[in-house]
């Protein structure tokens, strides 16, 4: 198995054991689940219905992105919709036009919710179930059925050029470079029943009750609301969706509070100090630094920091199990949407050479990490900046 | 009778002078003078294979070995960022997505506008030849230039650090904006040597329309500005900056007019101030391209003015004619709004606000950001005006090669008659044979390929 789809495989039976699987296929319903903390928010589960409905295998689906199933008349509006849902951490329902794999296209009713960690209020899923906008319940969007269509296409030819032929009888030997409008169903918005709302609602209810119930059976429970968790821990969640493919050691610390404890740390992080998640967070980085660490790199480090500076240096830092290791480190400061600087960003490179170049300049990759944190920071708290100045 | 505004132009780098002031070699050019030694980062970008049609474009870069948007563009900008390279730090200036209903982004920028002596721009004619006195970007310093944009030779995208140029190989280059609206804003300057004034031609479009799409993110917009729409430098160039918030624009409804015989979609956007067009689709990447630009040629040759923004990593395309500057001419803008000093181009029409006074920041509402651009809207008359001239435009263009291949005509009429067909069976209610799900009607499959998007 691909090593992605490992850690597809992996992390859903982490999170819900074994025999959620069986679980979720006795559903009728269509639906997929999506792990928005794996590189490209991939699918880690389809449902039978579903992979019916798309005409798909389970092989053709698990591990690839929900886009597969747009297309060119899909409403680009309405992909917008989703995505800003997904970024937002939050639910969204709307009528979208998916392809088959066959290429034909269809309307359905789309409802997504996000699912949380009981104790620390990520997100880890998102559950999306689609339920297929039936043709006798179809209303147009203002409400005109196929009946009107002549009239409907007529209204709009109105504000044309006379000379664009705009109906379907197309002249032989002329050309007319603009097609018709018939193809409305295409076009047009179409808009569900209640049967189909309610069928989503319903489904969405059924699959979060299995999930939270399995969540509990491996100990790891979740929630279909996310706990009250502070502005540094939802901060955190936010980037750990849009950081988290960025294959860097980084932290990001609290430049609001005197100990500037760190907020947020990478895999790769962890992986290189060897310390647990839980045993950073919270903590000033000077942790790190040890015995042979040089004071005045130290010392140079806090002038830059309260100066609000960025500043790089070489400094000899320990890991958990007391090895140390030279860290070509890069610290930037971070503002959020206020503009005051909110946080500091520092970014590991083990470095083995003792170069004699003076100042020290960052690295490719850590401007990268520094780039993404900023957008990332500045689009997210531009949310809470509009109640602080009203 | 000619129209002028005042205004103090944005300085867009560093070695842009005032109109008084010796306009020499800064020793690092990119005139004759300084080109030969230089070097300067270059991004091939991947060309779709026009045999294939979009289903082999550029779009969705999936699994790109560069990563265009982080490394190339944003971490090289904020590299610049840490050589001091920019007037201010556009990061450190408050901005808030206003409450309500379309999200209109505000953003208070002290820095941006100088306390200098506003200078006359003639603002009734959109073409005006190029002066090589004035500022142009051949004048910028290399360290502000942040890689060339050129297409690749052998269909694959690559990213040089460090290559050789010299007038003959140098195409089109990335620039930095000195005086940032956002994080990553930057200067697209195609065929740069060639000193073209600021309009738009169907080769230079569609390196614009690349550059969005090698991005690969919908954040990354890139806009452009005619003359007499706010455009600051007579120099051909493109602006984009990076913002993970939906724009405005973006999020209004559109209903479709029509759609050209290569697959392009054109709609009005509703429930907007501003009325425009949006262009989607397209059989090629080049079909959208030159449908686009054969619009705006159509503008720029009516003397219209108009603004562009290329949207949702390449998909949308926003097309605006507008008459702002003409009314401030005219003296038909009301002071209040004059006071702002807000110029509507083209990220401002997109709901994105860069505002000079506290006030204006504080007290900012949708209310008066849709009074704002209102003002900067064609009358619904004008706008039907610009359509036809608009379509006429398309149809010439199109019927041009259309007539050249006799075979087109009676596609479409095959095309034309097929959908003919379809319409009157569901009319007659026929069921569309679904064996697994009953009562779905499933659409012809549409022209273009199934793109995986």
């Amino acid at each position: 198995m691909e090593p992605q789809l490992e850690s597809i495989e992996g992390s859903f039976k982490f999170r819900y054991s074994e025999h959620v699987r069986e679980a979720l296929d006795g559903f009728p319903d269509c639906f997929t689940i999506t792990d928005p903390c794996v590189c490209g928010h991939p699918i880690v589960f389809a449902s039978r219905g579903f992979l019916k409905m798309v005409g798909y295998s389970r092989d053709e689906v698990i591990g690839k992105n929900g886009r597969m199933f747009q297309g060119p008349d899909t409403d680009r509006r309405a992909v917008m919709e989703i995505r800003e849902a997904i970024k937002d951490e939050r639910g969204v329902e709307i009528s979208l036009l998916n392809y088959r794999k066959d290429g034909k296209a269809f309307w359905m009713f789309f409802k997504m919710c996000p699912v949380f960690t009981k104790d620390d209020g990520r997100v880890i899923n998102f559950i999306s179930v689609q339920v297929p906008i039936l043709r006798k319940q179809r209303l147009w969007k203002n409400g005109i059925s196929f009946s009107d269509q002549a009239e409907f296409s007529h209204s709009l030819f109105k504000c044309c050029r006379r000379e664009l032929c705009w109906s379907t009888n197309v002249e032989p030997g002329s050309s007319f470079p603009v097609e018709s409008v018939s193809e409305n169903q295409a076009t047009a918005h179409c808009e569900a029943g209640e049967a189909e709302k309610m069928k989503t609602s319903a489904a969405i209810s059924n699959i979060l009750s299995t999930l939270i119930r399995y969540s509990e059976f491996t100990g790891r429970p979740i929630s279909r609301n996310r706990c009250c968790s502070s502005i540094g821990k939802q901060l955190a969640a936010a980037l750990n969706i849009s950081l988290g493919r960025i294959k860097q050691s980084f932290v990001l610390t609290d430049a609001l509070l005197p100990s500037m404890p760190i907020l947020y740390a990478s895999e790769l992080f962890l992986r290189l100090t060897g310390y647990s998640r839980s045993e950073v967070l919270g903590r000033n980085c000077r942790f790190l630094s040890g015995v042979g660490t040089d004071a005045t790199t130290q010392y140079q480090i806090k002038e830059c920091i309260q100066a609000q500076q960025s500043c790089t240096v070489r400094i000899l830092n320990y890991r958990k199990d007391g090895t140390s290791f030279w860290n070509f480190l890069h610290i930037s400061p971070i503002h959020n949407a206020s503009g005051k600087v909110a946080f500091f960003v520092g970014i590991q490179v083990v470095d083995g050479n003792r170069g004699t170049e003076e100042p020290l300049r960052p690295a490719a990759r850590q401007l990268n990490v520094v780039a993404a944190v900023k957008v990332a920071v500045r689009a997210w708290s531009m949310k809470f900046t509009a109640s602080a100045s009203a | 009778m000619m129209l002028r505004i005042k205004r103090v132009p944005t300085v867009v780098s560093n070695y842009q002078k005032d109109e008084t002031e010796d306009g020499g070699c800064g020793r690092n050019c990119l005139r004759s003078c300084c080109l030969y030694k230089a070097k300067l980062p270059l991004y091939a970008f991947k060309v779709e294979n026009s045999d294939a049609g979009k289903g082999s474009a550029a779009f969705g870069n999936e699994n790109p070995s560069v990563d265009f948007l982080n490394s190339v563009v944003l971490a090289e900008w904020e590299d610049r960022m840490q050589k001091g390279l920019f007037r201010y730090d556009v990061t450190a200036c408050e901005t808030k997505v206003i409450p309500g209903r379309h999200g209109f982004i505000a953003q208070l920028n002290e820095g941006r506008h100088l306390k200098k002596r506003p200078t006359e721009f003639r603002v009734d004619k959109v073409l005006q030849p190029f002066d090589e006195n004035k500022f142009n970007f051949i004048k910028v310093g290399q360290e502000e230039i942040l890689f060339r944009f050129e297409p690749s030779e052998n269909n694959v995208a690559q990213y040089f650090p460090s290559a050789p140029v010299d007038a003959a190989s140098l195409q089109s280059v990335v620039a930095i904006n000195v005086s940032p609206i956002e994080y990553g804003h930057v200067l697209l300057v195609p065929r740069i040597c060639e000193r073209l004034p600021q309009m738009i031609d169907c080769e230079s479009f569609l390196v614009a329309l690349y550059m969005a799409v090698e991005a690969g993110n919908p954040y990354f917009r890139v806009g452009y500005n005619s003359l007499g729409a706010f455009a600051t430098v007579n120099h051909l160039h493109f602006q984009a900056y990076y913002l993970e918030v939906p724009f405005p624009i973006e999020r209004a409804p559109s209903k479709k007019i029509a759609t050209t015989t290569n697959g392009v979609k054109i709609s009005d956007i509703l429930n907007f101030p501003v009325r425009c067009l949006v262009f989607e689709g397209g059989n090629s990447l080049k079909d959208l391209s030159n449908t686009v630009s054969y619009s705006c040629i159509c503008l720029q040759e009516n003397n219209i003015p108009f603004n562009v923004l290329i949207a949702d990593s390449g998909r949308r395309i926003f097309l605006i004619p507008q008459c702002y500057a003409e009314k401030q001419a005219l003296g038909e803008v009301s002071s209040e709004l004059l006071d702002t000093q807000v110029n509507p181009a083209v990220w401002e029409i997109s709901g994105h606000m860069v505002l000079k006074r506290k006030e204006d920041y504080d007290g900012a509402t949708e209310e008066k950001a849709w009074r704002l651009l209102a003002e900067v809207s064609l009358s619904e008359e004008r706008l039907q005006e610009v359509k036809e001239l608009i379509f006429a435009a398309i149809c010439s263009e199109t019927k041009t090669k259309a007539i050249a291949n006799a075979t087109i005509c009676s596609e479409t009429k095959t095309k034309a008659i097929a959908n003919a067909t379809i319409c009157n069976e569901t009319k007659a209610d026929a069921t569309v044979p679904a064996p697994s799900l009953d009562n779905v009607d499933f659409l012809p499959s549409p022209q273009a390929k199934m793109v995986p998007v």
